[in-house]
C-alpha cells in the first residue's frame, strides 16, 4: 500500500472501467415516443456515486453493476443489489444509504425502492439490509446533519 | 518652525520642506543635497511624530542624481540605526522600501561596499512586514539582492527566514480592494525569491516537504510548483540529501490524491527533479544520483504495473513516465526495465481489458520516445524489442475488443512516426491491418481510427500507401458497386462502399496520394450519378463528402490544392451541366446531381478547392467559369459535347434545371480571394439580381440571392470607408442616382441601388414577396458584415417587416440568419469582409428599435419582435450580454410567457448562462424565474422542457438566502418531470432536483 497518510481499509483495491455515457438514440430524441425507465437508466443514476473512502466511484469499485439493477416501470418497483469491496467493510451502511437517497431524490414517487447487499458478500448483511429497509430509520439518519453531509458528499459531482 | 519646540509644529515644517523637495529634487545642486542629507539624517533622531516627514524628504533626496558618493550609504546606515521601521505606518514603511530600491538602482557599487551589513540592515527593516503592498516591494528587493550578487555573508538563513515565513501565501484580497493585489501576485513574487538561489536549498527543501503534507490543497500546490521552479537552478548537490523524502512525498500524493491538479503538479515536480539530476555536471568522485533516484522509483512502482486491475497501476505508470520524460538518459534507464516487463505482462494477462491497460501504458512510453525523434541504435531498449513490440501491437489490432483495438491503432501510429523503427515488411503488414480495420471492422470507432491512422502515416510513407492501400480500396470500391446484391445484404454493401470512400479521403494526406485517389473518386461519382434510385442520391453525397475532405487536406499544400482544383472542379461542373441538359425523355426528377441536397454537398467541395488557390490559377479559373454561366462557354469542360446550350440566366421553362447550377457558381465565385478580379462582374450581378427576385423555385432564388450577397460583400467600396455622409441615407434623399452618374466607377453603389429598386416593390406586394425578403436578408447580411452605411437602411426595412402579418415570422427568423455564421458564403473562410465586432454593433444599433417596436406592436405580431430579439441575443458574446442585461431582463422575462416555442427556447438558452454569470441581478427576479421555469417544465416540446430544467438547475447558483424560500416548492415541482415520458428530460430533472 501507499506509504504514510491515513490508513485505508483497502488501499489498493481492484478497479473496473467506467462505462461511457449512454449514447443518445434517435428514438430518444423523438418528441412523441415514450421512453420507459430501464435498468441502464437506474444504473446511470447510481454508478457515479463516490465511494466514501476512495476517490473512486461505486462503478469503478464494482460495488454496483448494471446486472444487479432490476426495474419494473409498469409496476413501479426498483431493486438494487450492491457488493461491498471486502466482507467487513464498515462503510456498507453508508454506501447503501447513499444509493437509497440518490434514488429517492431521482425517481418518481410512485416507485417502491429496495436496496440491499448482494447475498453472501458481507459479514453483517442481514443487519445492514434491515436498516436500509426501515423507512423510519432512513428518515432519522437523514435528519442527522453530519450524516447528511457525508451522504451529500458521496452524491456530489466529482471536481 | 523647524526649530519649534512642539514636535507637531516641527513635523509640519519638515513636511512642507519634504513636499517641496519631492517636487524639485532634480533641480538641486550637489552641495545643497549634501546639506539637506546631513540635516535629514540628523532629524531621524527626532520625535517619532516627525519621522514620516523626514523619510519623505530622504525619499526625495534618494532620487537626486547629484548625490555625492558615500551619502547613500550614510543615509541607509542612519535609517537602519535610528528607525524601527516595523513600528511605522504602512505608507511610511513603503517610503523606506522606496529609498532602498532607489539606492539599489543607482548606487549599487556603494551599497555593495557595505558588505553583508546592508543585507542584515534590510532583513531588520522587513522583518515582520504584514502589508501585501509592501511585501511585493520587499520581495523584489530580496530578489535584486540575490540576482545582483550582494554579499549575504552569514545572513543567508536569516534572509531565508524573513521571507519564507510567508510561505505558503495565505491571502484573500478584501472585496473592492482598490490596490488590485491578487493572491497570485504574492505567490509568484515570493516563489521568485525562494527559488532564486541554491543557497536557500538546505532550508527550503525541508519546508517544501513539510508543506506538501499539508491539508490545504493550495499549500500542496504551491509547494509543488515552488519545487519545480527550484529544480531549474538547483544541481545534484542541493538535492542529494533530500531525494528520498522528496520521492516518498511525491509518491504518497500521487498514490492517494483525488485531485487531478495535485497529481499533475506532482508529476511536473518529479519530471523537474529527474531533469535536474540528468543535467547536473558531475565531478569525477561523485556518484551519479540519477541512477539511484530512478532505481528507487522503479523499485516502488514497477511491481504495480503487474496488477492491471488495481488502483495503483496508473499512478505508478504516470510516475515512471514523468521521470522518464525528463531526459534521454532517464528514458533509457526506465524503459530498459519497464518495456520488457510490460511486454511480458501483456502475454501473461489474456483478458482484453487488462491487455488494454498494459498496452495503454506501453503507448505512454512509446509516445515519450517520439520526443527524441529517431531511435538511437546503440542505447535504445525499444529497438532491440522491435519484434515483440510489433507482435503485441498487431495482436491488439485483431482482438475482438474494440477498446483494445483503438489503443493498438494509436500505438501503431506512434510506432510509424518513429523514423526507421518499422521494417518494410512491418509496414506492409501495417497497411494490411489498416485496410482491414477501415473496411471490415464492424465497430465504426475502430474503422474511423484506422482511417485517421492511415491519414497520419501516409505522408511519412507515401509510396507504401499509394502503392498498397489505394489500389486495395479502389478494388474494393469497384467490387461493391458492380456486384448485384441481395436485398438483405444491401445494407452491408452500402456501408462497405461508404467505408471505401471515407478511407480514400482519409489517406489523401500527401500530394502523390491525392493524385491517385481523386481520379478514383471522380470515376466513382460518374458511375453512381447515372442511376436514378434514392440510393444513388445518398451515394453521390458520400462521394462529395469524401472529395470535400480531400480538398480540405490539400488546402495547405499549393501543389495539391492546384491539382485538386484543376481536376475536380471542371469535372464536377461538366457532370452537372450534362445532367441539366433538357432531354424530353428525362424530366428533372431522377437526376441525383440536380437534387438540392446533392448540390448542397457539391458546394463545399468547390468552395474548399477555391479558397486557397494561387492568384494565377484563380484568375485562369475565373476566366473559364464566369463565361460558362453567362455565355454558355463550355469549351474548358472535359467531355464538352452537349446536346443543347447552357444558359442558366435565360428565361424558359426547360431551363429550370440549369438555373439550379447557380449553386455551383456561388460555391466558386464567392470563395475566391478578394483580390481576384471577376470578369463581367456587373453583368453577373444584374443577372443574379433578376434571378433572385423572379425565380419561382425557392432553392434557386435563395442561391442567387446568396451569390449576389457574397459578391457585394467583397466588392470594392465606391467611396472610401467612413466617407459616407452620416445622417439620412442619400438614397432617401432621392439624389443618389444622379450622384452616381456624376462619379463613374461607383459600381457598388449602382448595383446596390438597383437591388433596392427591385426589392422594395417586391416586398410591398405581389407573388414574389418571399423572394424579395430572402434577397433583403442576404444583402443586409452582406452589408452589415462590412459596416456598409446602407446596411442601417436595409435593417430598418427588415424591422418594419416584423409588423407585417404575412412576412413577419419569416423576417423574425431572418435575424438568426443575420447573426449566425453562414456555412457556405459570407464567412471568413471564403475571404468575406467580416468586421470583428459586427454583432455587437448590430446589437447596439438595433436592439433599442426592436424593444421600441415590441411595445408599439399589436398583440398578433408582438411575438415576432421577441423572436428577432432572442435571435440577436443568442448570438451575442456572453460578456456583452451580461453588461446589457439589466435593461433587457424585463423583456426577456416577458418573452418567457410568449407561447412561441422558438422564443421560449432561445430565451431560456439566453437566461441559463446569465444565471451562472450574473447571479446578483437575476436574484432580483427570482419569483418570476421560478414560476416561469417550473411552468415550462410541462411544455409539450421536449426541447423546451429540457431547457427549462437546465435553467431550474442553474438557479441553484444564486445565493442560498435567495433560494431558501423556494426550496420546498421547487423540489416538489421537480418531482413531476422525474416521471417525464422522455429519458433526456428525466436526466435533466434528476440533475436539477439533486442540486436543489
Amino acid at each position: 500500500g501507499p506509504g504514510g497518510g491515513a490508513a485505508l481499509e483497502n488501499a489498493n483495491p481492484l478497479i473496473y472501467r467506467r462505462s461511457g455515457e449512454r449514447p443518445v438514440t434517435a428514438r430518444e430524441e423523438d418528441d412523441e415516443l415514450h421512453d420507459s425507465i430501464d435498468d441502464r437508466e437506474i444504473f446511470d443514476l447510481i454508478r457515479s456515486i463516490n465511494d466514501p473512502e476512495h476517490p473512486l466511484t461505486l462503478e469503478e469499485l464494482n460495488v454496483v453493476e448494471q446486472v444487479r439493477v432490476k426495474v419494473n416501470d409498469a409496476e413501479s418497483t426498483v431493486a438494487v443489489e450492491f457488493t461491498p469491496t471486502i466482507p467487513h467493510c464498515s462503510m456498507a451502511t453508508l454506501i447503501g444509504l447513499s444509493i437509497k437517497v440518490k434514488l429517492l431524490r431521482s425517481l418518481p414517487e410512485r416507485f417502491k425502492l429496495d436496496v440491499h447487499i448482494t447475498p453472501g458478500t458481507h459479514a453483517s448483511e442481514h443487519a445492514v439490509n434491515k436498516q436500509l429497509a426501515d423507512k423510519e430509520r432512513v428518515a432519522a439518519a437523514l435528519e442527522n446533519s453530519h450524516l447528511l453531509e457525508v451522504v451529500n458528499q458521496c452524491l456530489s459531482a466529482r471536481s | 518652525c523647524l526649530e519649534n519646540t512642539d514636535p507637531r509644529t516641527r513635523g509640519r515644517g519638515i513636511q512642507l520642506l519634504s513636499q517641496v523637495l519631492l517636487q524639485c529634487y532634480s533641480l538641486l545642486q550637489e552641495k545643497e543635497v549634501l546639506h539637506l542629507v546631513l540635516f535629514y539624517e540628523n532629524r531621524l533622531q527626532d520625535h517619532h511624530l516627525v519621522i514620516p516627514s523626514v523619510l519623505q524628504g530622504l525619499q526625495a533626496l534618494s532620487m537626486c542624481e547629484v548625490l555625492s558618493p558615500g551619502l547613500a550609504v550614510s543615509v541607509l546606515k542612519a535609517i537602519f540605526q535610528e528607525v524601527h521601521v516595523q513600528s511605522l505606518l504602512q505608507l511610511d514603511r513603503h517610503t523606506v522600501y522606496s529609498i532602498i530600491t532607489n539606492f539599489m538602482g543607482t548606487r549599487e557599487e556603494e551599497l555593495k561596499g557595505l558588505g553583508a551589513d546592508f543585507t542584515f540592515g534590510f532583513i531588520q527593516v522587513m522583518d515582520g512586514e504584514k502589508d501585501p503592498r509592501n511585501l511585493l516591494v520587499a520581495f523584489q528587493i530580496v530578489r535584486d539582492l540575490i540576482a545582483k550578487n550582494y554579499a549575504l555573508g552569514p545572513f543567508v538563513e536569516e534572509l531565508f527566514e524573513v521571507t519564507s515565513c510567508y510561505f505558503p501565501i495565505d491571502f484573500t484580497p478584501p472585496p473592492h480592494d482598490p490596490h488590485g493585489i491578487q493572491r497570485e501576485d504574492l505567490i509568484l513574487s515570493l516563489r521568485a525569491v525562494l527559488a532564486s538561489t541554491p543557497q536557500f536549498a538546505e532550508f527550503l527543501l525541508p519546508l517544501l516537504i513539510e508543506k506538501m503534507d499539508s491539508d490545504l490543497q493550495s499549500a500542496k500546490l504551491d509547494s509543488l510548483q515552488t519545487l519545480t521552479a527550484c529544480c531549474a537552478i538547483y544541481g545534484q548537490k542541493e538535492l542529494q540529501e533530500f531525494l528520498p523524502s522528496l520521492w516518498s512525498s511525491l509518491r504518497r500524493e500521487v498514490f492517494q490524491t483525488a485531485s487531478e491538479k495535485v497529481e499533475a503538479e506532482c508529476l511536473a515536480a518529479l519530471h523537474a527533479l529527474s531533469a535536474c539530476l540528468s543535467r547536473s555536471v558531475l565531478s569525477s568522485d561523485t556518484e551519479d544520483l540519477l541512477d539511484s533516484f530512478l532505481s528507487s522509483i522503479l523499485q516502488d512502482c514497477r511491481h504495480h504495473l503487474c496488477e492491471p486491475d488495481m488502483k495503483l497501476v496508473w499512478p505508478s505508470a504516470k510516475l515512471l513516465q514523468a521521470a522518464a520524460g525528463a531526459s534521454l538518459r532517464a528514458y533509457h534507464c526506465i524503459t530498459r526495465s519497464v518495456l520488457p516487463l510490460l511486454l511480458e505482462q501483456y502475454t501473461k494477462h489474456p483478458q482484453s481489458s487488462q491487455r488494454r491497460t498494459i498496452l495503454e501504458m506501453l503507448l505512454g512510453f512509446l509516445e515519450l520516445q517520439q520526443k527524441w525523434g529517431h531511435v538511437e541504435e546503440d542505447e535504445s531498449a525499444l529497438l532491440s524489442l522491435r519484434a515483440p513490440v510489433c507482435s503485441v501491437v498487431f495482436s491488439a489490432l485483431t482482438d475482438p475488443s474494440v477498446q483494445l483495438q483503438l489503443v493498438g491503432i494509436r500505438a501503431l501510429t506512434v510506432l510509424g512516426s518513429l523514423q526507421g523503427f518499422l521494417s518494410p515488411s512491418d509496414l506492409e503488414l501495417v497497411v494490411d491491418h489498416l485496410v482491414h480495420l477501415a473496411l471490415h471492422e464492424e465497430d465504426s470507432q475502430s474503422s474511423e481510427a484506422a482511417m485517421e491512422a492511415a491519414g497520419s502515416l501516409a505522408p511519412i510513407y507515401p509510396k507504401v500507401f499509394s502503392g498498397r492501400m489505394v489500389p486495395r480500396l479502389e478494388e474494393a470500391l469497384q467490387c461493391v458497386s458492380s456486384s448485384e446484391w441481395e436485398e438483405e445484404s444491401s445494407h452491408n454493401h452500402c456501408s462497405l462502399q461508404q467505408r471505401c470512400l471515407q478511407a480514400l479521403a482519409a489517406v489523401s494526406t500527401h500530394t502523390s496520394i491525392v493524385k491517385e485517389t481523386v481520379p478514383v473518386l471522380l470515376q466513382h461519382l460518374r458511375k453512381v450519378q447515372k442511376g436514378s434510385e434514392a440510393g444513388n442520391t445518398r451515394d453521390v453525397i458520400c462521394v462529395c463528402q469524401s472529395l470535400h475532405r480531400v480538398a480540405l487536406q490539400c488546402q495547405r499544400d499549393a501543389e495539391g490544392c492546384g491539382y485538386f482544383h484543376q481536376t475536380a472542379v471542371p469535372c464536377l461542373l461538366a457532370m452537372a451541366v450534362q445532367a441539366a441538359m433538357p432531354e424530353s425523355t428525362h424530366p428533372l426528377l431522377g437526376k441525383p446531381l440536380l437534387e438540392e441536397e446533392v448540390l448542397a454537398a457539391m458546394v463545399p467541395v468547390i468552395s474548399t478547392a477555391t479558397t486557397h488557390l494561387s492568384p494565377e490559377l484563380a484568375a485562369q479559373s475565373v476566366s473559364h467559369v464566369v463565361p460558362l454561366f453567362l455565355d454558355g462557354e463550355v469549351s474548358f469542360l472535359p467531355q464538352n459535347s452537349f446536346p443543347c446550350s447552357f444558359q442558366p440566366f435565360e428565361d424558359g421553362e426547360c431551363l429550370e434545371a440549369q438555373r439550379r447550377l447557380v449553386a455551383l457558381l456561388m460555391a466558386f465565385v464567392c470563395s475566391l480571394p478578394r483580390n481576384v478580379a471577376i470578369p463581367q462582374q456587373e453583368r453577373l450581378l444584374r443577372e443574379l439580381l433578376v434571378l433572385s427576385c423572379s425565380c419561382n423555385c425557392p432553392f434557386t432564388a435563395t442561391t442567387a440571392a446568396k451569390c449576389f450577397a457574397g459578391l457585394v460583400n467583397k466588392h470594392p467600396a465606391g467611396k472610401g470607408p467612413g466617407q459616407y455622409p452620416m445622417g439620412p441615407c442619400p438614397l432617401l434623399a432621392g439624389e443618389w442616382l444622379s450622384l452616381s452618374l456624376l462619379s463613374p466607377g461607383q459600381q457598388l453603389d449602382d448595383i446596390l441601388q438597383l437591388a433596392v429598386n427591385r426589392m422594395e416593390p417586391g416586398l410591398a406586394e405581389g407573388p414574389c414577396r418571399a423572394q424579395a425578403l430572402t434577397l433583403l436578408l442576404w444583402v443586409t447580411k452582406a452589408l452589415v458584415l462590412r459596416y456598409h452605411p446602407l446596411s442601417s437602411h436595409l435593417t430598418d426595412k427588415l424591422l418594419g417587416l416584423l409588423g407585417d402579418a404575412e412576412l413577419g415570422p419569416a423576417a423574425a427568423d431572418g435575424f438568426s440568419l443575420l447573426m449566425a455564421e453562414s456555412p457556405d458564403v459570407l464567412h471568413k473562410g471564403c475571404h468575406a469582409d467580416v468586421r470583428i465586432m459586427f454583432r455587437q454593433r448590430f446589437f447596439t444599433d438595433n436592439v433599442p428599435k426592436l424593444v421600441q417596436g415590441f411595445h408599439r406592436a399589436g398583440p398578433d405580431v408582438k411575438a415576432n419582435y421577441l423572436k428577432g430579439l432572442s435571435h440577436v441575443l443568442n448570438h451575442l458574446p456572453r460578456p456583452v450580454l451580461v453588461t446589457e442585461l439589466p435593461t433587457l431582463l424585463p423583456l426577456l422575462l416577458e418573452a418567457l410567457s410568449c407561447s412561441d416555442r422558438v422564443v421560449q427556447l432561445s430565451t431560456l438558452s439566453c437566461l441559463q448562462p446569465l444565471l451562472l454569470e450574473a447571479p446578483q441581478i437575476m436574484s432580483l427576479h427570482i419569483n418570476t424565474l421560478v414560476n416561469q421555469f417550473l411552468s415550462l417544465t410541462s411544455s409539450p416540446a421536449m426541447a423546451v422542457r429540457i431547457a427549462a430544467l437546465r435553467c431550474a438547475h442553474a438557479l441553484t447558483s444564486l445565493p442560498i438566502t435567495v433560494l431558501l424560500p423556494y426550496k420546498a416548492r421547487v423540489i416538489r415541482a421537480l418531482a413531476k418531470p422525474l416521471d417525464d415520458k422522455k429519458r433526456l428530460v428525466r436526466k435533466e430533472a434528476v440533475a436539477a432536483r439533486g442540486e436543489w
